[in-house]
């Protein structure tokens, strides 16, 4: 079968998913060469279909135009994702470079272990955001839901409204930055001075965002581990 | 025994209850504080395959001439959905270890030794190595809670994926790698420091039930392009419902882990306590597909303390269409072998039952980092020890299945069974011997 392909303007290819098939656009996106003149794709009727744009590896723009369901650009390699609207559970989980916009709010697991590039929500993002993270970087302009950064390896966690409970329970060696309250925090994460290299490095994460200068960086406090954990011990027992 | 007044004394009578190993175990907790952590598998006495017993045939049934007529080994998984199914050539596969957990030589060894009789292996928790992809002909990449090395490429290069929900050693447990054994190699690939205990979560971190699993793996497909098999993995509990709802979510192949089924690191109390008897799993898990009429279609592998032609005769004879051996591998690679026997005693053991592979220590080479120990063991010689123990497990079962008049392995089934106690009986739903009864036969399973 075909894709049901209209020409578009600025070059871009468009793809209807009220015509086409989730396997039919997955597919194509997968068959991108490096160097694709097709770099620009915009998806209208998306209507919240799961493993939209999963497991692209090429140097693209892929623009979805409405709500994503699960696992949206999930271990995206390269490319730019855009969602212009509200994305589900797991939206870029295991992502391993590349860019993912999600305009709206999303769902549990945002950004589930990501090892690297770049994801950003508008909204809020609900429990467990960059559960396991391993490398990625998040920045979430609203607030964040509980158990955020769960057994956070590595990379970075940036909140500009607040985070809920349990914030890096049982956190190894990622970063978080939080500019509103938190609500709680986990097992062995504990705030942090917030010195110099950490202000440069908050700075960059807000800049890739866009929104260096938007708010200011004096507003956030930082969290990391105690690294009490790290070694299993029976004085630690109450936090088994 | 009578002392100097001649009054008569009872002989010293340890408790059975608190016996010798209870004893010491109470006493190594009361000085340590910490629960005991070892690998393998469950060491207490289960009820085991070698509680059945075949009815090899007679006048009733029709015997095939071994050594001249064909009894067929082959196997396809993952008929129902990829694009390109596995085909084995053994019913016989090597379960999920980890880099990490094992040595990079033992992979190695692991991956020669399938690939010459043309079975596939298993990566585990820590991701892929080039030795492992390299050295396997077909090689199943598991998808873990940890997601350790988790990455799209290796899921490409990967022959199948199989989403580990739980392991027969520990269902609903993860895991710990002590520090000892985390290595910069090691922890380069797992995103962590050098040198710490590195836990396995319990839980996978973005799903959490049936439904969100078949979501989840609908998107691994997407990733793959529905070209490779999907296995998921179970540790054996409830198995019935287990299997159930993995063929629900879309399972290729469902692979079932008894209790004997063995672990890097885990509490010798989970070891012992949690889950049940593979024994036990096969019918359940059986019934299961059959009720759901998907026996054959959604294939069955089989594991946990799989040892000899006979175990894989009977796994096979009770529905399962493939087993997964692990700790028998390691001991075909020379695991616990006697001629390391000073070096075990030096480590307060002795070969045989030598379990704490979570030390990193290990004499024979296997479960350990340690450059010097690991160069004990010769990946090639050892590939070759597990090849020929693998022709002699197909060897044994196609000699029992021969007898029993099968021209295929699978052709055995459980009319060919009889069991040995009424325990036996009534968990693999087969008569007790020289008798029609199969216990609870009228009950649910």
């Amino acid at each position: 079968m075909r894709l049901a392909l209209t020409p578009a303007v600025e070059a871009a290819v468009t793809v209807d998913l009220a015509s086409s098939s989730l396997r039919e656009l997955n597919a194509a996106l997968h068959k991108l060469a490096p160097d694709t003149t097709e770099a620009y794709w915009k998806i209208a009727n998306p209507a919240g279909r799961h493993a939209l744009a999963a497991g692209l590896d090429a140097p693209v723009t892929v623009e979805i135009d409405g709500p994503v369901g699960y696992y949206c650009a999930g271990m995206n390699k390269q490319a730019r994702v855009i969602v212009n609207g509200n994305a589900g559970v797991g939206v870029g989980e295991n992502m391993m470079s590349g860019f993912i916009h999600v305009k709206g709010d999303a769902s549990q697991s945002a950004g589930a272990t990501g090892n690297g590039g770049l994801l950003v929500i508008d909204g809020n993002a609900s429990a467990r955001c960059g559960i396991s993270m391993k490398g990625i970087d998040i920045v979430v302009k609203g607030s964040v839901g509980h158990l955020s950064a769960f057994m956070g390896q590595a990379g970075t966690l940036t909140v500009l409204g607040d985070a809920g409970e349990a914030l890096g329970d049982s956190l190894y060696e990622a970063k978080l930055f939080v500019r509103g309250s938190v609500a709680g925090l986990g097992a062995d994460c504990v705030e942090k001075e917030m010195r110099e290299e950490h202000k440069a490095l908050l700075a960059a994460k807000l800049e890739a965002a866009g929104l260096l200068g938007a708010v200011d960086i004096g507003e956030f406090r930082r969290y990391g581990s105690a690294r009490t954990l790290y070694h299993f011990h029976v004085d630690n027992v109450s936090n088994y | 025994m009578t002392d100097m007044t001649n009054t008569p004394r009872t002989k010293p009578r340890l408790s059975a209850t608190f016996d010798e190993y209870t004893l010491s175990e109470i006493r190594r907790a009361a000085a340590t504080g910490i629960y005991d952590i070892r690998g393998a598998g469950a060491k207490r006495k289960l009820p085991h395959f070698d509680d059945l017993l075949f009815l090899g045939a007679s006048m009733s049934r029709y015997p095939l001439e071994g050594y001249r007529e064909k009894c067929s080994t082959e196997v396809l998984l993952g008929t129902r959905f990829a694009k390109k199914p596995i085909a084995l050539k053994i019913p016989i596969t090597i379960a999920g270890m980890s880099f990490g957990s094992l040595s990079a030589n033992a992979k190695e060894a692991l991956g020669r030794g399938a690939s010459a009789m043309g079975t596939s292996t298993t990566t585990g928790d820590g991701g892929m190595t080039n030795e492992e992809r390299g050295h396997s002909q077909t090689l199943v990449y598991q998808y873990l809670p940890s997601r350790y090395g988790m990455n799209p490429d290796d899921l490409k290069r990967a022959d199948a994926i199989e989403v580990v929900v739980g392991q027969g050693a520990k269902p609903g447990g993860g895991g710990m790698l002590l520090g000892q054994k985390i290595t910069e190699r090691v922890a380069k690939m797992r995103t962590l420091p050098v040198g710490i205990d590195q836990r396995s979560a319990c839980r996978h971190p973005d799903w959490t039930g049936p439904d969100d699993l078949e979501i989840k793996i609908e998107e691994l497909r997407e990733i793959t392009d529905w070209e490779k098999p999907i296995y998921v993995k179970v540790g054996a509990a409830r198995p019935y419902y287990d299997t159930a709802l993995a063929v629900k979510s879309g399972a290729d192949v469902v692979v079932v882990d008894g209790m004997q089924g063995g672990t890097a690191a885990t509490q010798e109390v989970f070891i012992e306590n949690v889950g049940i008897p593979t024994i036990a799993a096969v019918h359940q898990a059986v019934k299961a597909l059959q009720d759901l009429g998907m026996h054959r279609k959604v294939q069955l592998i089989v594991s946990g303390g799989i040892r000899n032609g006979a175990d894989v005769a009977k796994a096979l004879a009770l529905g399962a269409d493939a087993v997964a051996i692990g700790t028998a591998a390691l001991v075909a690679l020379g695991d616990n072998d006697p001629r390391y026997q000073a070096d075990y005693e030096a480590l307060g053991t002795t070969a045989g039952a030598y379990d704490d592979w979570h030390e990193g220590r290990d004499p024979a080479g296997i479960t350990t980092q340690d450059p010097e120990l690991m160069k004990r063991l010769d990946p090639v010689a050892a590939g070759r020890r597990l090849a020929n123990y693998l022709a002699v497990l197909t060897l044994e079962c196609q000699t029992i299945a021969r007898a029993c008049g099968k021209s295929h392995v699978h052709n055995l089934e459980p009319e060919d069974l009889a069991a040995l106690t009424i325990e036996a009986a009534a968990m693999a739903n087969v008569p007790l011997a020289g008798t029609d009864w199969i216990p609870g036969r009228n009950g649910r399973f």
